[in-house]
């Protein structure tokens, strides 16, 4: 890669992450924690909105999120020519 | 010899002669393969490695206690989010680039990147984080044993020690990464099987994450008769701030925890180091959404069966674990003092740790399903430990013997080394669990605010801003964990007992140790000699995945 290809996709990577890392804060400390009196008020299969976050939903969207982050630098790698793993780092 | 304790056995042989069938098979001759078992993982089963690894006795047995029971629903998650949210930064923000860096131990990392004194930081850390942890699990494994198999803890302990000797020093990384996968598969359908038992019995729903949903109207309704505060009502036990403060050192915690970390340099290439992050979230997710049904589908049997009965005819479960002591009065005595008298749940104390192992009784099931819900919670006990112990042998062996020691020291050397730091660090931990010393406890839930306060912005800083300095890293490590753990002592109730500031709880000031930490490595890494150019290009490197250079020559040790 040279020097402005390597800035494109760190920046890409960049971007990625803080879209991620917002929803991952919305969602557990936002929706499960600071916002729950008021979605709690809203009840969905039994469950109250903002105790399923705390205990269930918060979990579930970390998973997705993961799998996003893999999926999405997945591609980037394509894009950019890095996606040869088996001749990767190995250890010495 | 009951059913119960016959089942126990049984499962117990059976899953130990896998473990120990596995750690022959995969028995190891050279340091990589002890350290990191050859970075030849793939990311499926390190992921599996990874979740078992991280989930302990602690997880298996008490969480479900600790939700339902002692926080009451809603303030258990911050446990719930806790424990699970750090992997999302430990995904994005640690493991593709620590992979990348590609070396054996965190200390690694933390001495290549800085400088000798953090890495000395770094391994005290590890250290003493470790055998912390180590010993909670030893006493799990007699735990286990006494209650079901009826045999003194030392036997327990024992036994325990001798199971993972076998497969650590024989096996190293490689040995404990597949006996992991094994001891993964076990444990997590020990606890799914009666968790959807109980669920298609109680709900009639076999899911137990939506069964959750159709019993808490009720479950409320329960509590409210016995005076308590509404299970799904907000922060009825901890305040708003609290909760973020003790989630936020928890997952924080989770990213900076060494024999977490040291799991991605197991992983075969940066991209299977991101998958196995999302294999080993989906494998704890499995655990930790269902953790909160079975707290909540036990709690509401346990307020039914005890709902003004008498001794007389209380259920069967509640003898059996009141024999042991594990249920009392609400005072601490023993249940016979309750006499004939009628009593209901607020007027006994339940141990926390029974709810998982006696979830199949109280949920009525045979026992050959109790007899697996304790070789899960073997398996979780000793597959944590092992993890625990390779970092405390490598950190010794590698980090210490021969970064420090004998740098000339060959491979079989190292690997001698290493085993004799195993099978040390076994001993140890075996006399910790069989004695533990009081403060275990305590410490084991605040080691992921010293781990936050301490690693985290280190690394963090490390790999996303080239010109922190090994100075500016130094003082925010030693100035973010003093602090906290100043603070600990301060407010703990067995040392200071201090109310604190702010009301700040010590499980939650590990988060306030991780603010002012990143704050004074920024600024003191303004004023003090800029990293080498060389070490700003090689941490540049480690954000593409691919072969590069400076890593390929950092990693033969041409550097």
């Amino acid at each position: 890669m040279d020097d402005a290809s390597r800035q494109a996709y760190w920046r890409s990577n960049l971007r990625l992450m803080a879209v991620l890392l917002t929803i991952w804060a919305l969602v557990s400390f936002g929706a499960g924690i600071v916002f729950v009196e008021p979605l709690n008020e809203i009840v969905i299969a039994g469950f109250p909105l903002g105790f399923w976050f705390s205990q269930q939903g918060s979990i579930i969207t970390f998973v997705v999120l993961i799998a996003v982050y893999v999926w999405r630098m997945d591609k980037l790698d394509a894009e950019y020519g890095v996606d040869e793993y088996e001749q990767e780092v190995h250890h010495p | 010899m009951s059913d119960i304790q016959l089942w126990t056995l049984i499962f117990a042989i059976i899953t130990f002669s896998v473990y120990i069938y596995i750690a022959y098979a995969s028995r190891v001759s050279d340091t990589s393969g002890f350290y990191v078992a050859g970075g030849g993982i793939p990311a499926p089963a390190n992921g599996a490695a990874i979740a078992a690894d991280w989930m302990s006795a602690a997880s298996f047995i008490s969480l479900a206690g600790i939700v339902g029971l002692a926080y009451n629903g809603y303030a258990g998650g911050v446990f719930l989010m806790g424990w699970t949210g750090g992997y999302v930064l430990l995904a994005l923000l640690l493991a593709p680039y620590l992979r990348k860096f590609g070396k054996y131990t965190l200390p690694d990392f933390v001495g290549d990147r800085y400088n000798e004194t953090a890495r000395f930081v770094a391994v005290l850390a590890a250290i003493v984080v470790s055998f912390v942890y180590v010993a909670g699990q030893m006493a799990g494994v007699g735990l286990v044993f006494t209650r079901f198999l009826n045999v003194g803890t030392t036997t327990g302990v024992i036994i325990g020690m001798a199971i993972v000797f076998f497969y650590a020093v024989l096996g190293g990384m490689k040995g404990i990464t597949w006996t992991q996968v094994a001891q993964y598969s076990v444990l997590i359908v020990a606890y799914l099987i009666p968790a959807v038992a109980v669920s298609a019995k109680v709900t009639g729903v076999p899911l137990p994450q939506i069964g959750f949903g159709k019993i808490l109207e009720e479950l409320n309704g329960l509590q409210a008769d016995f005076g308590l505060a509404e299970y799904s009502g907000a922060f009825t036990q901890i305040s708003m701030p609290n909760m973020v403060l003790i989630t936020a050192a928890l997952m924080f915690g989770t990213a900076g925890l060494p024999h977490v970390i040291v799991r991605f340099y197991t992983a075969k290439s940066v991209r299977a180091a991101r998958y196995s992050a999302l294999w080993a979230i989906f494998f704890i997710a499995l655990l930790y959404t269902t953790a909160p049904s079975v707290a909540a589908f036990t709690k509401l049997q346990i307020m039914k069966d005890l709902n003004g009965t008498t001794l007389a005819d209380a259920p069967g479960w509640f003898n059996t674990w009141s024999d042991v002591g594990l249920i009392t009065t609400a005072s601490g005595a023993p249940v016979s003092e309750l006499g004939s008298s009628s009593f209901g749940y607020t007027d006994v104390m339940i141990n926390n740790d029974i709810i998982v192992l006696a979830s199949p009784e109280i949920g009525g099931l045979p026992a050959p399903i109790v007899g697996l819900v304790a070789a899960g919670a073997l398996a979780a006990a000793l597959s944590t430990a092992s993890g625990l112990l390779l970092v405390i042998s490598s950190s010794v062996a590698n980090d210490v013997y021969y970064k420090k020691i004998n740098p000339q020291a060959s491979e079989s050397q190292q690997l001698m080394v290493g085993r004799i730091a195993m099978a040390c660090a076994i001993l140890v931990a075996g006399y910790l669990g069989i004695n533990p010393p009081g403060f275990v406890a305590q410490v084991v839930a605040l080691a992921f605010g010293l781990a936050a306060a301490s690693f985290f912005p280190i690394l963090v800083l490390g790999i996303f801003w080239k010109k922190t300095t090994a100075a500016g890293a130094a003082t925010g490590m030693i100035v973010g964990l003093s602090l906290t753990f100043a603070y600990m002592l301060w407010t703990l109730p067995i040392y200071g007992g201090s109310e604190g500031l702010f009301s700040i709880p010590p499980t939650g000031i590990g988060t306030i140790g991780m603010l002012i930490n990143f704050a004074v490595t920024i600024a003191v890494s303004q004023f003090t000699k800029k990293p080498s150019q060389q070490m700003q290009d090689l941490v540049e490197e480690i954000r593409y995945p691919g072969r590069t250079t400076l890593v390929a020559q950092h990693q033969a040790g041409d550097l």
